[in-house]
């Protein structure tokens, strides 16, 4: 029991991170990135080989970073410009494509027999139970690192600068603001750590397949973002606990509803989601933890 | 030689289907201003409506198709009003997100009805027809007329009825077409259906010569998306032009390329048209 909580635990940082990623953007500059889950397995894959090719650690994650990043700037560069529609087919296609090629290269990725023996830091000193303690540990610090990085973005003239052009783009760019180095900036820090939280996957599971990014995994993050509450870091941050468990607590669905078949269970699970993603969207769209938006200073002048 | 013109002729024949739910994409975002991503779902309903008309009760493939059109149209309607009309205030993306949720819960229910297993239509085996060293066959060719009689009906109800009128007026100019006193949400309400309906019949078009199952819409939403987006999204010319074109394309490609890669074409594409002419190749919202 305990372990399978610390196993939740760690999957909810995991998530965290990819709703922290989201918020960036999504709350950040009001841009929609439907590609997560590809810059999710773009991190995943390119540490977990690098890693096994003999490349030390925390290098293959900076590495699974920086890709992420490369990978966001190319599939974004074309519709940074445009309206927020194109950015969202584009960003859908490419999670679709990097499936693709995640299925198909077999020379590079094992196809949908998946990568197996990634490297697991110190599972064989710690045993399996300590391993799990020590890495719910470090994708705490790391969660806790970048969500502070990200508290402390919001409140910086970066983060104000971000916030004017998702209020209105014609403006930031009146104020002499380049609008669309933001945007790129945001969006490749945004897919960098989508690839931090890949990379940190991977060498949790230890094996990974194109199964484990399914465009589902951004629905979750979707959920967890906007039940959260959008354009707030600890939002996002709580939302993504939130939907872990409640993914978690669904998975015994089968044993209440005994008449059901496997896969039925499986679908009621994604109907839930989609309905609970529908329903915040309705009912409480500011989410949880509702962004704080500063009011105006008072201006100096006499009634 | 044979190959390339047999590759164009099968992607010509294939775009005309893909024409369809992608006209009801880019009909939907004329008049409403936002993307639907449950147009895959709405797909998958049509198909999943005519399989059921057509190997239970013995319907022949012009009749499953009508009630491909209204079991789409019917789902679009309802998911509409209940799911994403009151979302409009919050802007084309909220509403967007809120059609993705939509397609998540429809796939599921079909999965949940009818299982995950491939279905296959009940349809008379023919023969292809050959020349010139060409096969066709008599199945393609049934498809491809019922896609050309969509499309000539989609153009005649735009052009003539009332309705149609209407549409264009509200996709041109919505502040407008309220002044002179026409109802945005009737005419939201019939473009839903229309668009919705046309994803349907797309779906069973698309579905007959290969067997369906709960993704089968969502398969296609690549290659819906990028023929909706190369003719220019909200034109509808446009996208029957740039269905037929990513149709040619696919099949071209998946001669030098392995055939799994089929859809990236369409990624491709859009890549492509975004960076060199965003408005697509017609223009958009030339309704």
């Amino acid at each position: 029991m305990l372990s399978y909580l610390i196993f939740t635990l760690t999957l909810g940082g995991i998530y965290g991170l990819l709703a922290l990623s989201l918020n960036l953007i999504w709350g950040g500059v009001g841009m929609v990135n439907l590609g997560l889950a590809g810059f999710f397995a773009v991190g995943a894959y390119v540490s977990a080989l690098v890693s096994i090719a003999g490349m030390p650690l925390p290098l293959a994650m900076l590495l699974a970073c920086v890709i992420g990043a490369m990978a966001g700037v190319i599939a974004t560069f074309a519709t940074i410009r445009l309206r927020g529609d194109y950015l969202a087919i584009v960003t859908l296609g490419f999670a679709e494509v990097v499936r693709m090629v995640a299925l198909n290269e077999r020379w590079l990725t094992r196809g949908s027999d998946g990568v197996s023996g990634i490297p697991a830091p110190f599972r064989a000193e710690l045993g399996i139970n300590g391993f799990n303690m020590f890495y719910l540990g470090l994708v705490s610090i790391i969660v806790l690192a970048v969500f502070l990085t990200m508290r402390r973005l919001d409140g910086s003239p970066f983060g104000r600068v971000l916030k004017a052009i998702r209020e209105d783009q014609e403006l930031a760019t009146f104020a002499g603001k380049y609008v669309t180095r933001f945007k790129m900036q945001t969006f490749a820090l945004s897919a960098a750590i989508a690839g931090l939280a890949g990379a940190l996957y991977g060498h949790f599971q230890t094996y990974i397949s194109p199964d484990h990014f399914q465009p589902l995994i951004t629905i979750y993050i979707f959920l967890a973002v906007t039940a959260g509450g959008v354009g707030r870091p600890l939002g996002g941050l709580a939302g993504a606990y939130l939907v872990v468990f409640f993914l978690e607590a669904t998975r015994f669905l089968g044993e209440l509803f005994p008449g059901l078949q496997p896969g039925q269970v499986a679908a009621v699970r994604e109907i839930l989601v989609g309905v609970a993603l529908l329903g915040v969207l309705h009912l409480r769209p500011q989410g949880i933890l509702p962004e704080h938006i500063a009011p105006a200073p008072k201006t100096e002048t006499t009634p | 030689m044979t190959t390339v013109a047999q590759a164009i002729l099968n992607g010509m024949m294939t775009g005309m289907l893909i024409a369809i739910p992608a006209l009801g994409l880019t009909a939907i975002f004329a008049v409403l201003r936002y993307v639907n991503f449950a147009i895959g779902a709405y797909a998958t309903v049509g198909a999943f409506a005519a399989w059921y008309v057509n190997t239970r009760l013995g319907l022949g493939v012009f009749p499953s198709a009508i009630v491909a059109f209204a079991a789409g149209g019917f789902v679009g309607l309802v998911a509409e009003q209940t799911a994403l009309a009151r979302l409009r205030p919050s802007g084309a993306l909220a509403v967007a997100i809120a059609s993705i949720a939509v397609n998540l819960i429809l796939e599921n229910l079909i999965r949940f009805i009818f299982g995950n297993d491939l279905q296959g239509f009940d349809l008379p085996i023919a023969r292809d027809w050959r020349f010139a060293g060409l096969r066709l066959g008599p199945q393609q060719v049934q498809t491809a007329a019922i896609a050309i009689a969509i499309m000539a009906a989609v153009f005649l109800f735009l052009r003539f009825t009332r309705f149609g009128k209407a549409m264009r007026a509200v996709a041109d100019n919505p502040d407008l077409g309220r002044l002179l006193g026409m109802d945005p949400s009737r005419i939201a309400m019939i473009t839903v259906v229309l668009g919705a309906g046309l994803a349907g019949v797309g779906g069973v078009l698309l579905g007959l010569d290969t067997a369906i199952d709960p993704m089968t819409g969502s398969r296609l939403l690549l290659s819906i998306f990028a023929a909706a987006v190369l003719g220019g999204l909200g034109s509808i010319p446009g996208a029957v032009v740039g269905a037929v074109m990513i149709g040619i394309g696919e099949e071209l490609a998946v001669l030098v390329l392995p055939a799994t890669y089929r859809s990236a074409v369409g990624f491709a594409t859009i890549l492509l048209i975004l960076s060199l002419r965003p408005a697509g190749i017609l223009g958009e919202r030339n309704i």
